[in-house]
């Protein structure tokens, strides 16, 4: 309301310099080169209007998680400021090395055409130690692999035809992870959806949402990839049918960076792009759909937020689905960040901050000793499957191996 | 999303509602755009500090000169004492432990060196039973090296003055030294962050050898960010007395009791709903019949009771516009002069007439807009008005009193 009277884009006028937004910083708590959200974000974007020499590098260490803006009692959209600056006014353009990090999609389509001998060569520790050397990508982190057969391969082979018997649709942005890295969630949806009968459409043209080129100061590269999104997802809204993802980060960069950090409108698609368990939820407590369950399922979870779906509020979505699942134990993690922070975490020089940043979760996990552990984001999961040694599952893949299938399409009428 | 009651606002206010009637059974749900002014506590919760400019020593016998419109007055003399009781019992459930009575104000040392009245305080606080009289002959003033929230060259006159001999000491630690890369970070969160066990036993230490030939030792309060484990463990370790001080903000004991609070009514089952703001309400004649949330859009969040804790103006519960002051989610009927010159007085020290604006509200806390009171929403904590939480020092004992006496009215 007041904001009315801003002359910025991020609301940094409204910061009363009450520094709770550091108190809640990830980073400030582990590395002393960083200047904390409050100096990096609007302390120092006042000085930075006024010339650009007051930007100060450091302001790489920002993980983007956004706790800053969580915490904020003034809606001080304090990350966005931070990431901005940094695509402002940083000297010099991204490296090799971060180009090839923040090009999930290039590399991931690469990568699986090769897929065998890729996994082979990110295992060998000579591979390891080499990229390390020559391009700074830390050797002890641990690479995805690269599944040999993409999602979409397998969509338009063993999927497409049959999603077009259902009167319901809606549309799934797989993103990048699940196409070249992880098909099985994406199966995991379809099977989901499918078995409550609603079909599962891909959108025409679909590009990697940007977050790691944001992240990496690819800006323009970001933005035209951008723009391919906007326009295929306003084609689906116009079809009448909601986008969702199974990917918290792809869900927070769709809907909030590109409007804040790209400055693209997308006003008139933004309602209708949610994460896969907000939409099936949402049916569930309509009472439009009903779910049925394996009466012998029995796991014990630990569900973890990860730090956009804290961000976007939804965490809850995918708690309240877990806990329909009768045979499901669930512990709740406190909200701490797995400190990986996407490609962040990949960095040499971030490498071991990152891990202690981590420490806080990987602790409560320890304690909380579960079978497997939930969350929303792939690379949260590979975080914690590298440092705790157990399996991370997104919620909707849990959803799936719990469903009673022939019964839950029975009590819908499939 | 279905609840029994929602509630706006996660500071004091909401809180000590939601684990009210979380406690009572109910499915609740608390809002909050951002941390609330919890995260400024000086360790103390005030409930009746001064009355026409004198200090109040027992807050129960100055109940009958409050002004009529006084938040306490409107509660009732008689559930007023009931409330009291309660207020102790249940930080105490919620693992935050103080001292204090309703009926005698203790005193409690200031960040600047004053003594004031407080009502309750953490138990690892200084606070004294009288302001003229303290129980030390010596302390030690004991900051960390080149903290700069701390201030012992202001707390030594007021503690020689009263006959206590002090030293001014300074420690630290290898773990702190590498914050001093950065000053603008050395904060009290960001120290109490790096002391951990191992920290805490190497400060115990050296403090030991600075507390041999003193009573006591005094601190900032830079440790126990999320429970009070490691200052139980200090305290253990040293052979004499430690009691804090509060530091300038952010408040490592306010945090404290925040997350403390979190906690518990995450324990008794509510849901927390941090950084969302409750944008507009959908009504049903005098009757709210969903709220919507920035991060929920357009899924109605529905529930039988609304709790408006959302705070005065720090916590954008009011709204100064140029022209007038609004509560921005339910445009509710305000008290205040349309005037903004008659907002505040010149002199910043001076009661400030806009720190006692609020809502306009019948005798059950209900709020009204365009004259109507809406049945089931409840305001309390500080967008009620009718009182100066700084000049009085009532603000805690306004936020935890109102919220239990809405929340009984709604569990009744």
């Amino acid at each position: 309301m007041i904001d009315q009277l801003n002359i910025s884009e991020n609301n940094f006028e409204q910061c009363i310099k009450c520094t709770v937004c550091t108190v809640y910083c990830p980073v400030t708590a582990v590395n002393p080169l960083y200047p904390g959200p409050k100096q990096a974000g609007p302390d120092g974007e006042r000085y930075r209007l006024k010339h650009r020499d007051f930007y100060n590098e450091a302001l790489k260490y920002c993980l983007n998680c956004k706790r800053c803006e969580v915490a904020c009692p003034s809606g001080v959209r304090i990350s966005d400021i931070i990431l901005s600056a940094r695509n402002r006014y940083s000297r010099g353009s991204a490296g090799l090395r971060d180009r090839m990090l923040a090009h999930t999609d290039m590399m991931g389509g690469l990568a699986t055409r090769l897929s065998p001998t890729v996994n082979g060569l990110l295992r060998l520790k000579p591979v390891k130690l080499a990229m390390d050397l020559t391009l700074g990508i830390d050797r002890r982190r641990t690479f995805p692999a690269y599944t040999p057969r993409k999602f979409t391969t397998w969509y338009r082979r063993h999927a497409a035809e049959r999603q077009e018997r259902f009167a319901n649709q809606v549309t799934y942005f797989h993103g990048c992870y699940v196409n070249y890295n992880f098909p099985r969630l994406g199966k995991d949806l379809v099977k989901v959806m499918n078995a409550i009968g609603w079909g599962v459409q891909l959108m025409k043209d679909e590009k990697c949402c940007g977050v790691a080129r944001i992240a990496n100061r690819l800006i323009k590269q970001a933005t035209d990839a951008a723009k391919v999104n906007l326009r295929e997802i306003g084609a689906q809204v116009e079809a009448g049918r909601d986008v969702i993802a199974t990917s918290s980060t792809c869900v927070m960069t769709m809907r909030d960076e590109y409007p804040h950090v790209l400055g693209l409108d997308n006003a008139g698609v933004r309602d209708h792009i949610m994460t896969a368990t907000r939409f099936l939820y949402n049916l569930v407590e309509s009472g439009r759909v009903k779910l049925a369950f394996k009466p012998d399922y029995r796991l014990h979870a630990a569900y973890h937020t990860p730090c956009h779906l804290v961000r976007l509020g939804w965490g809850i979505y995918s708690t309240e689905l877990l806990k329909m699942i009768p045979g499901l134990q669930l512990t709740i993690l406190d909200y701490n960040c797995c400190g990986i922070a996407g490609t962040y975490g990949f960095k040499k020089e971030n490498y071991a901050y990152s891990q202690a940043i981590g420490k806080q979760l990987f602790d409560s996990i320890a304690e909380a000793a579960p079978d497997i552990v939930a969350t929303d984001c792939e690379t949260c999961k590979w975080q914690i499957e590298m440092s705790t040694g157990l399996k991370v599952a997104n919620p909707i893949s849990i959803i799936a191996d719990a469903l009673d299938v022939e019964a839950t399409r029975q009590l819908n009428n499939v | 999303m279905k609840f029994d009651t929602i509630i706006i606002g996660g500071g004091l206010s909401g809180m000590t509602a939601g684990i009210t009637l979380a406690r009572a059974g109910q499915r609740v749900a608390v809002f909050s755009t951002g941390q609330s002014a919890l995260q400024f506590s000086s360790g103390s919760m005030e409930l009746l500090g001064q009355l026409d400019g004198q200090n109040v020593e027992r807050p129960t016998e100055a109940y009958d000169s409050l002004p009529a419109g006084h938040p306490y007055r409107r509660i009732g003399k008689a559930k007023w004492l009931d409330l009291l009781g309660r207020v102790q019992p249940m930080l105490s459930e919620a693992g935050i432990n103080t001292i204090g009575d309703s009926s005698r104000n203790r005193w409690r040392l200031t960040p600047l060196g004053k003594l004031k009245p407080a009502w309750l305080t953490l138990d690892d606080f200084a606070t004294f039973t009288s302001p003229g009289k303290l129980p030390w002959r010596s302390v030690a003033l004991v900051n960390i090296t080149d903290f700069i929230d701390f201030y012992p060259q202001f707390l030594a006159p007021t503690l020689e003055r009263r006959g206590v001999k002090c030293r001014q000491e300074s420690v630290t630690i290898p773990r702190l030294e590498k914050l001093r890369q950065s000053s603008t970070e050395m904060r009290a969160p960001t120290v109490a962050r790096l002391l951990d066990d191992d920290a805490i036993r190497q400060i115990a230490g050296r403090l030991n050898v600075i507390a041999r030939d003193v009573d006591a030792l005094i601190m900032p309060a830079v440790v126990g960010l999320r429970d009070d484990h490691q200052l139980t463990l200090l305290r253990r370790l040293i052979v004499k007395p430690v009691y804090f001080v509060t530091t300038m903000s952010a408040s490592v004991p306010g945090i404290r009791i925040q997350m403390q609070l979190d906690a518990y009514f995450k324990k008794l089952g509510g849901t927390l709903f941090p950084g969302d703001t409750i944008v507009r309400a959908e009504m049903c004649g005098d009757r709210i019949q969903a709220v919507y949330s920035v991060n929920h859009g357009d899924e109605p969040l529905e529930a039988e009771n609304y709790v408006l804790a959302s705070g005065s103006f720090f916590g954008n519960g009011l709204v100064a516009l140029t022209d007038r002051i609004v509560e921005p989610v339910f445009g509710l009927d305000v008290d205040a002069p349309g005037a903004r010159a008659e907002w505040y007085k010149p002199d910043l020290y001076d009661a400030q007439p806009f720190m006692s604006y609020g809502v306009r509200s019948d005798d059950s806390f209900r709020p009204s807009a365009s004259g109507k009171t809406i049945l089931n929403l409840y305001a309390v904590g500080s967008i009620l008005g009718g009182c100066n939480p700084i000049k009085e020092g009532c603000g805690a004992g306004v936020a935890m009193l109102t919220a239990m006496a809405a929340a009984d009215r709604i569990l009744e």
